[in-house]
């Protein structure tokens, strides 16, 4: 049954060489009164009948692969050669484990030592990490490296214009150690930000693009922070980075965000994986697994795990962080997906994607009713304020087969109406038209 | 484990620290037990000159490959010198922790925990029994 | 770029950067097919410095770096507290469905009734597997799972006004992640002995919960035992810290020697976390991603982590299902991560659910444990084990002879891929000596099983005939041992070109 090869033989030949008549024996420690207690679950399934039942859940989803998706928000439909699934789909990867055991796992060390060089090249850092769970607890992992760094600082200034699930996560996972989160609480902009920083101020978290899509002058907050002696963390796109100056040019001290735009498909949310880049003094505070070259007894080049005492196995209540694995399939996602994008698909895929956002926000700019607010440039991302709730305009959307906007007032209180949405290489000029058509609609 | 070094001279702490008295001043290293225990050691973070350390708080940190461990001030001191060459060379904690590889130079705040250090002849005993 | 010198038997396989050719690239993109805007040239970056390499090259690439590694499809991989068990394909399938792999996470939940169905219905299977009152899926892994847990017992004594509990207790065989998990959580740890059958200390425990008990905001322990061991006095493990106040959190690492064997919320667990990647087949995918949902009993149930999928509206009719939705409980202790949790692996989790159904996963446990006491019961005579009792899924024993001296665990465990196998987990549990833990998994044969067992036992012999054989293994793996501590000196951990040089 299920996966379980035991035949009725081998069974009693082994409870046998064990010295016991039943399973049920080993299990004799457990206290009595709550040995084998009644299962309410359903019964086994075959294969055949599982996937029926999953088929039929899965298209009851509202997905991209039947309608045009114009929402991003931390996610994004990007393309996927088939490539990158094929070598995800091998055995040898993906049913390997943490490698432990170098000798054994050359194959998952070298491909993440690739990911680790590929990340450092897109945010112009020195190193970065195996990955974190996503783009939201990589900027978690940052605020406490920022901490260690400044020792006695415990003021962490975020921007109201990063993702709010990331700075929720970065509350979560502070909540116990006395820090002062400051910066995001109303709609600040980046000069209020730079009033907020002092001598105890550990860093400055800026999101590049922000989570409206514009691209920030940075460059003065990124001054005060230094001349304050924080850290300044940029929270980036990395699609974005295939185009515009790399976060390290701009004076970041670390560079985080989701990798989930390199070849990771939506899947509702997850897994996708955090990168974690930076430079080379900081390297030692970091959590998260590293990979780092070396030479094995016969001096052939291989890959091992590195700087190993920082993690919580080794350093145990002393570790800054408990983190254990990576998300090491997602970054062998992102490693076959740049090693093919390469230096120049890369490149072309931002292109398409900063033209097609620049010819969507132009379109629905002419509609009267809806307003687009917009940096000059922008990325992908755009603010709508529409004229009407933007759950109406979502609605009328749906029934066109497009999925519509992000709701900006769920989030951000005096962006009621604003809706953000994203254009990238998936979206055909025609879905563009379809979506202007729509809204024209709505306004007329 | 026979060929390890004990010099006579020096006093010793539990956390494997040892501390070379002279007058008000000292200076801190880690013993060759605890150097052997560690093993290669190839990286080393101390703290900075000028900062006061009470006994028994770190004023420091040593990495091998497979193990940490944090350095312990024997007494309370402020440190007045750091042996910045370890940065560097590491490894040197290893070939010659009690002279190329000390550790920092301090001013004695105060000396009350010496009474609890142990001579060479504790510190060899306390090894034996672990 | 960086081995330009070497000649090409010093690698196994180049650098994705020393394949890499100017002009080439490995997809093929459409044109813009709409007017382009002037790109800001004051704002761009002058260069990218990624690989450029053609399809059919990055594929032989990855596929020859694919057979550098182990793996469960490849074979025997018994690393003990990993669980390292058949990861079944249609999970894979399932989990690529396009209604799942493409669906945004912030979908109307309208238009996500599928996606929340499922959600919903392996919260209430998880909570029914442990006996528990409800089930958060959105801890990213196991490690996050233990920290959403442990947040959720701080609030619990914040809500109800005490702020005087900062300890936790912690056995002194668990796991890393657990003290780690504790600091993180801005509470101190209370490390406890374990007695000489494996068991925790209770004279210990119940001497500091008498001399600390307002302080104890709660335990954390894993059962079975990160020994292998099913814990004697659990019963009364939970009685003592109750009655201190404290709450007991229970590391569900090693779950699969329980489904059907017991309930840790009947036990009186107030908080545990699964891990989809071990007890639930979930790959591992070399190093994640993982997914840790949280079950909890009733005191912690407002705190849960979220959001979390609930039932909006009932079925007005038989035929008709109900409307889930997603909530942030009353208290959160907030969000773990972005969206919802690791959503592609409650699809894998919930195929594999199905196919067994609850008697099939009470089947799983004990299968489980049979193959792993099979093992050790053959290997008691050749090894010494240290605790004589039955096992649970795993078992401990050391790696030491006391008639080959030089040799140690890691010997062992580099001899045993000249076998073909996987090793054990090494060197944990700390409180064995030379420690390897093993862990078999009930997907495994019993001729998979006797194989291992007879590399065991030769190897055995080889410690004392011919322990060089072991010092220099591995023999026929892609790479010898490898010298850590060039790696941890040289600090060589990115090879792009043009970059600053790493370690100045």
């Amino acid at each position: 049954m299920g996966y379980i090869p035991h035949t009725e033989v081998e069974r009693q030949q082994m409870l046998a060489a064990i010295g016991v008549t039943t399973i049920e024996d080993l299990f004799d420690a457990i206290p009595a009164s709550h040995r084998f207690p009644k299962l309410n679950m359903p019964p086994a399934m075959s294969e055949m009948e599982v996937a029926a039942e999953m088929q039929a859940l899965s298209e009851a989803n509202e997905h991209a692969g039947d309608f045009a998706v114009f929402r991003g928000a931390g996610a994004y439909h990007h393309f996927v050669p088939s490539v990158v699934n094929h070598i995800l789909l091998r055995g040898e990867f993906y049913t390997a484990y943490t490698p432990y055991q170098p000798e054994l796992s050359q194959g998952t060390l070298q491909a993440t030592y690739e990911y680790q060089s590929m990340m450092c090249a897109l945010t112009g850092m020195d190193a970065a990490n195996a990955s974190h769970y996503d783009g939201a607890t990589s900027l978690a992992e940052s605020v406490t490296v920022a901490v260690q760094v400044g020792r006695k600082r415990n003021k962490i200034v975020l921007s109201p214009g990063i993702n709010p699930q990331y700075r929720e996560v970065v509350r979560t996972y502070h909540q116990g150690r006395g820090l002062e989160i400051v910066g995001d609480e109303a709609d600040a902009d980046l000069a209020a930000l730079a009033e907020m920083i002092d001598e105890q101020t550990a860093m400055v978290a800026i999101a590049y693009p922000n989570f409206f899509g514009q691209i920030e002058d940075v460059s003065a907050l990124v001054t005060a922070a230094h001349d304050a002696g924080a850290l300044v963390v940029f929270v980036a796109n990395p699609m974005m980075l295939a185009l515009f100056k790399s976060p390290g040019e701009l004076g970041a001290d670390i560079v985080v965000g989701d990798a989930q735009p390199l070849g990771v498909p939506m899947g509702y949310g997850g897994p996708y994986l955090g990168f974690f880049a930076t430079k080379t003094k900081y390297v030692r505070k970091i959590a998260g697994r590293i990979i780092g070259e070396t030479v094995d007894a016969d001096g052939k080049k291989a890959y091992v795990m590195t700087l190993r005492p920082r993690e919580q196995d080794i350093r145990r209540e002393k570790a800054s962080s408990n983190i254990c694995t990576n998300q090491g399939l997602m970054a062998l996602a992102a490693s076959v997906y740049l090693a093919l994008m390469g230096r120049n698909g890369l490149r072309k895929v931002a292109q398409l994607n900063y033209h097609k956002a620049h010819y969507a926000a132009d379109q629905i700019d002419q509609i009267d009713g809806f307003k687009v607010l917009r940096s000059n440039p922008f990325f992908n991302e755009f603010m709508v304020k529409c004229l009407m709730p933007v759950e109406a305009v979502n609605n009328a959307l749906i029934g066109e087969g497009i999925v519509g906007g992000y709701d900006l007032g769920k989030d951000y209180p005096h962006l009621k109406d604003h809706m953000l949405l994203c254009v990238t290489e998936m979206n055909s000029k025609e879905e563009i038209d379809a979506l202007v058509d729509v809204l024209k609609g709505l306004a007329s | 484990m026979a060929d390890l070094k004990y010099p006579e001279d020096l006093k010793y702490a539990e956390s494997d620290e040892w501390i070379r008295i002279d007058g008000d001043e000292a200076v801190v290293g880690i013993s060759d037990f605890a150097q052997d225990a560690l093993n290669d050691i190839v990286y080393i973070e101390l703290k900075e000159v000028g900062e006061v350390i009470e006994v028994g708080e770190p004023f420091g940190e040593v990495e091998s490959v497979k193990a940490a461990s944090e350095l312990v001030l024997p007494v309370s001191g402020e440190i007045i010198e750091i042996n910045s060459d370890l940065e560097d060379d590491p490894e040197v904690i290893n070939a010659d922790p009690y002279g190329a590889g000390w550790m920092v130079k301090i001013k004695i705040t105060d000396d009350s925990n010496l009474a609890k250090l142990m001579d060479v002849e504790a510190y060899k005993a306390f090894n034996e029994d672990r | 770029m960086t081995v330009a010198t070497e000649t090409k038997q010093d690698v196994l396989e180049p650098l994705i950067y020393d394949l890499s050719v100017p002009g080439r690239t490995g997809v093929n993109l459409p044109d813009c097919d709409v007017p382009e805007t002037p790109l800001p040239d004051d704002l761009l970056r002058d260069d990218l410095k990624l690989p450029e390499v053609g399809e059919l090259q990055v594929v032989r690439h990855f596929l020859k770096l694919s057979q550098l590694n182990y793996s469960i499809d490849k074979g025997f991989y018994p690393l003990g507290s990993c669980t390292m068990k058949y990861n079944p394909k249609l999970n894979e399938d399932m989990a690529r469905l396009p209604g799942f792999a493409l669906q945004h996470p912030l979908s109307d939940e309208a238009g996500s009734q599928g996606a929340l169905a499922l959600m919903y219905q392996l919260q209430e299977w998880l909570a029914e597997l442990s006996g528990f009152e409800a089930v958060s899926l959105a801890p990213a892994a196991g490690a996050q799972g233990e920290f959403s847990g442990i947040l959720m017992i701080r609030n619990y004594h914040l809500d109800r006004g005490d702020s005087e509990r900062t300890k936790i207790l912690v056995p002194n065989s668990a796991h890393g992640t657990n003290p780690a998990t504790v600091t993180m959580a801005g509470f101190d740890v209370i490390e406890l002995p374990s007695d000489d059958k494996g068991n925790v200390d209770l004279e210990a425990l119940r001497t500091v919960c008498k001399e600390k008990g307002p302080q104890i905001a709660g335990m954390m322990i894993t059962v079975p035992s990160t020994l292998g061991l099913f814990e004697a006095h659990i019963l009364d493990v939970i009685e003592i810290v109750h009655e201190a106040g404290g709450l007991m959190y229970m590391d569900g690492a090693n779950m699969n020697a329980l489904m059907g064997q017991v309930k840790p919320g009947e036990l009186g667990f107030d908080v545990m976390h699964y891990n989809l990647h071990k007890t639930f087949s979930t790959p591992h995918g070399g190093g994640g991603p993982g997914s840790g949902p949280v079950g909890v009993g009733d005191k912690l149930k407002p705190f849960l982590p979220g959001p979390i999928v609930e039932i909006t509206e009932e079925p007005t009719e038989d035929e008709e299902a109900p409307v889930y939705g997603f909530k942030m409980p009353e208290k959160s202790i907030g969000r773990m991560k972005a969206f919802h949790g690791n959503f592609g692996m409650h699809v894998r989790a919930y195929a594999y659910i199905r196919i067994y159904g609850g008697e099939g996963l009470r089947e799983v446990s004990r299968h489980a444990v049979l193959n792993a006491n099979y093992i050790r019961a053959q290997l008691l005579d050749t090894y010494k084990v240290p605790y004589p009792r039955y096992c649970g899924h795993e078992f401990v024993l050391e790696g030491r002879f006391p008639e080959a001296e030089g040799i140690h665990a890691l010997d062992i465990s580099k001899r045993l891929m000249d076998y073909g196998y996987h090793p054990p987990t090494n060197y944990f549990p700390l409180i064995v000596p030379e420690a390897l833990l093993i862990e078999p998994t009930e997907t495994e044969t019993k001729d998979e099983l006797d194989g291992f067992i007879d590399a065991m036992k030769q190897i055995a012999e080889e410690a004392r005939n011919d322990p060089d054989l072991l010092h220099d293994a591995p023999h026929t793996a892609p790479v010898k041992r490898l010298d850590e501590v060039k790696a941890a000196k040289d600090l060589i951990l990115c090879c792009a070109p043009a970059l600053p040089s790493v370690g100045d």
